[in-house]
């Protein structure tokens, strides 16, 4: 233990002495952890919007969407045939058991009025349960209830980009606006979600029961029709199961012979959004080895100014070892010193790394998020890459023969 | 009673390259505790490389040499350096300080490796530094010392941890006479009043006449070994 005081005594002073030279190499490493830690608050700001928008669609989600439409030789896209109902969603529901919620709908594009504004919006009649699977409260109000399915009522919950379009500063709830002409009476507004991964604002919707959109608004062309159904897992490792289980009882309910094509599609939403995840994620990898690779630039930096002050305080090593240090002694006073630098270093670097990442995200607008491990994981690295390059120069001063070094000029 | 330095046939080579020179060729000798020894001899004589051999800096290529009966043959390099730790005290020609440090700091450096607390290496330090007759020169750095204040401090480092020997090579040889003098008389001091046994390498008579010992080198051997003749002041 005094020995490591002295040492870092002895480093300190040695450091001040050379300021300019002890400055430079420093700069190699703040450089490096400054680059460390912006990419990295870069790397997970992006991984965390992506996973920030995953959460926000609704975690488990399977999409099982209607099928193409063949006319003519010509194939439509999915869903452009209806051939799902209610049925289907129920029969989903009871007979699969990893299905924790269904929600059946019916959607469209309808223009929407309140007093002299009027805007354009997808209109979604579909079950309260949407809102547990996508997680989204509501904000003011209620949201429909199995009465109003079963009433055909015609109440509808505003997104927020809607009811801020419509109303402005009104409070909308009890309000009246018409959709396709139909009066609704607005009894919920939902909090604000944001975009979605694909860049389309969520909150420009309003939300209807589904029996309301088929018989008010979109019609039938037979009875309990719904475009795509939105499912549930309960669990993320039961998707595929559930997935599989889906399609089987979908193609057996819809009478579908073995060598004939699906009527429908289901889709994992959740798959594709982990790819983009785990995309995010290489990237920021990349970048972050990137920036690495400065560092231990940085690190030869400090291995290069330990041999030249190794060779120049020869004479120095040689008196401390004639009045008695041991290899260890002068070991540990230069990896002390090179492990100052770092160290120095390395805190400097976090700090210009945080003032860089926040100057970057004002101006590019890029979300970034610092965590308290990357932060650390740059210290220890600039701390360990000041041991390792630090090693050899030390280890060479260690072994200096006294007299040698005691004669040297 | 053990002698404090016993030296027999003590033979050192060094081979430089193809060419085997020669330093040490069968050096036996006996020094007593609290003797005062000056070791003379041509430059070539192989009076430093006996130096170093003594100091623990080096080792005889054969022959026998114990220090307080302990033999330093077969020790590693850091029971080498933990002897002169403990039990010599070096001074040199070049004085050999640490620039960038304060007095205090270089008279505390053997007290670091021996692991003395702090607190107790500045009292240490301090008492070392008045025995010298440099109190008030505390934080005085080496080139703001002159030759004969910094050959102090150099002495007063060699003494802290209470060596066996003080090994003197040339100490005055960087200096004036008037402050050879000094230097000579703090030896002459040290070594009636505390029983410091010192052995020092000089060139000149006029110093050598101080010791109470003299032996001349000659290409490797003991040639005198004789008690001055006594100095009139």
């Amino acid at each position: 233990m005094i020995r490591i005081l002295a040492g870092l005594r002895i480093a300190l002073r040695a450091l001040m002495v050379n300021k300019m030279r002890s400055a430079l190499t420093m700069l190699g490493i703040i450089i490096g952890v400054g680059a460390v830690i912006t990419m990295i608050a870069v790397g997970s700001g992006a991984k965390k919007r992506i996973a920030e928008q995953i959460a926000s669609m609704g975690s488990n989600l399977l999409i099982v969407m209607s099928g193409s439409a063949t006319s003519g030789g010509f194939r439509h896209g999915a869903g452009t045939v209806p051939t799902l109902t209610v049925e289907d969603a129920k029969a989903i529901l009871s007979e699969i058991p990893g299905v924790r919620y269904v929600a059946p709908n019916l959607s469209g594009v309808a223009q929407t009025v309140f007093g002299n504004q009027n805007w354009s919006t997808i209109i979604y009649g579909t079950t309260p349960e949407i809102l547990e699977i996508r997680e989204w409260p509501l904000a003011f109000g209620r949201s429909f209830t199995q009465q109003d399915l079963d009433g055909v009522t015609k109440v509808c919950i505003l997104g927020r980009t809607v009811a801020e379009n419509l109303f402005g500063g009104i409070d909308p709830i009890g309000q009246v606006i018409r959709i396709k002409k139909v009066p609704f009476n607005v009894i919920g507004v939902l909090s604000p979600k944001g975009q979605s991964t694909w860049g389309t604002d969520q909150d420009d919707v309003i939300f209807i029961p589904l029996t309301t959109a088929q018989k008010r608004l979109f019609g039938m062309q037979f009875p309990g029709m719904v475009r795509v159904i939105t499912v549930q897992a309960r669990e993320p490792e039961e998707m595929e199961e559930v997935e599989e289980q889906i399609t089987a009882l979908l193609r057996q309910r819809h009478r579908i012979q073995p060598n004939q094509e699906n009527d429908f599609s289901v889709r994992n939403l959740t798959e594709i959004m982990s790819s983009a995840e785990q995309s995010a994620g290489v990237m920021s990898l990349l970048l972050g080895s990137i920036a690495s690779i400065s560092l231990i630039v940085g690190g030869i930096g400090i291995m290069n100014i330990m041999l030249v002050s190794v060779t120049e305080r020869t004479r120095e090593i040689g008196i401390r070892m004639a009045v008695g240090a041991k290899g260890r002694d002068i070991l540990l006073q230069f990896l002390i010193e090179s492990l100052v630098l770092s160290l120095i270093g390395g805190t400097l670097g976090i700090g210009i790394g945080i003032a860089g990442t926040l100057i970057l995200s004002t101006f590019t607008q890029w979300p970034v998020l610092f965590s308290a491990e990357s932060i650390l994981l740059a210290f220890l690295f600039s701390g360990s890459v000041g041991v390792f390059f630090g090693f050899y120069p030390a280890r060479k001063a260690s072994l200096l023969n006294p007299i040698e070094a005691l004669r040297y000029e | 009673m053990e002698a404090l330095i016993q030296v027999q046939d003590l033979v050192k080579v060094y081979s430089l390259g193809e060419v085997k020179v020669q330093a040490l060729r069968g050096v036996s000798l006996l020094i007593e505790k609290g003797e005062f020894v000056a070791i003379m001899g041509a430059s070539g004589s192989g009076k430093s490389t006996f130096m170093n051999i003594l100091g623990f800096l080096d080792q005889p290529t054969s022959g026998l040499y114990l220090l307080e009966g302990m033999n330093g043959e077969n020790l590693s390099k850091d029971q080498l350096a933990e002897i002169r730790n403990r039990k010599i005290g070096f001074v040199f020609q070049g004085f050999n300080l640490l620039s960038r440090a304060a007095s205090l700091e270089n008279i505390e450096l053997p007290l670091i490796y021996a692991g003395t607390p702090a607190s107790k290496r500045r009292e240490i330090a301090q008492n070392a530094l008045s025995e010298v007759g440099l109190k008030g020169r505390e934080h005085h750095h080496s080139s703001q010392l002159s030759g004969g204040e910094q050959q102090r401090v150099a002495i007063a480092r060699a003494l802290v941890n209470h060596p066996s020997i003080l090994l003197a090579d040339e100490p005055t040889g960087n200096l004036d006479s008037k402050t050879s003098e000094e230097i000579m008389d703090i030896f002459s001091r040290l070594n009636q009043e505390k029983g410091i046994t010192i052995i020092m390498i000089t060139h000149e008579l006029d110093i050598a006449s101080h010791a109470k010992r003299i032996i001349l080198f000659k290409d490797g051997k003991v040639v005198d070994d004789h008690k001055p003749e006594m100095r009139s002041r």
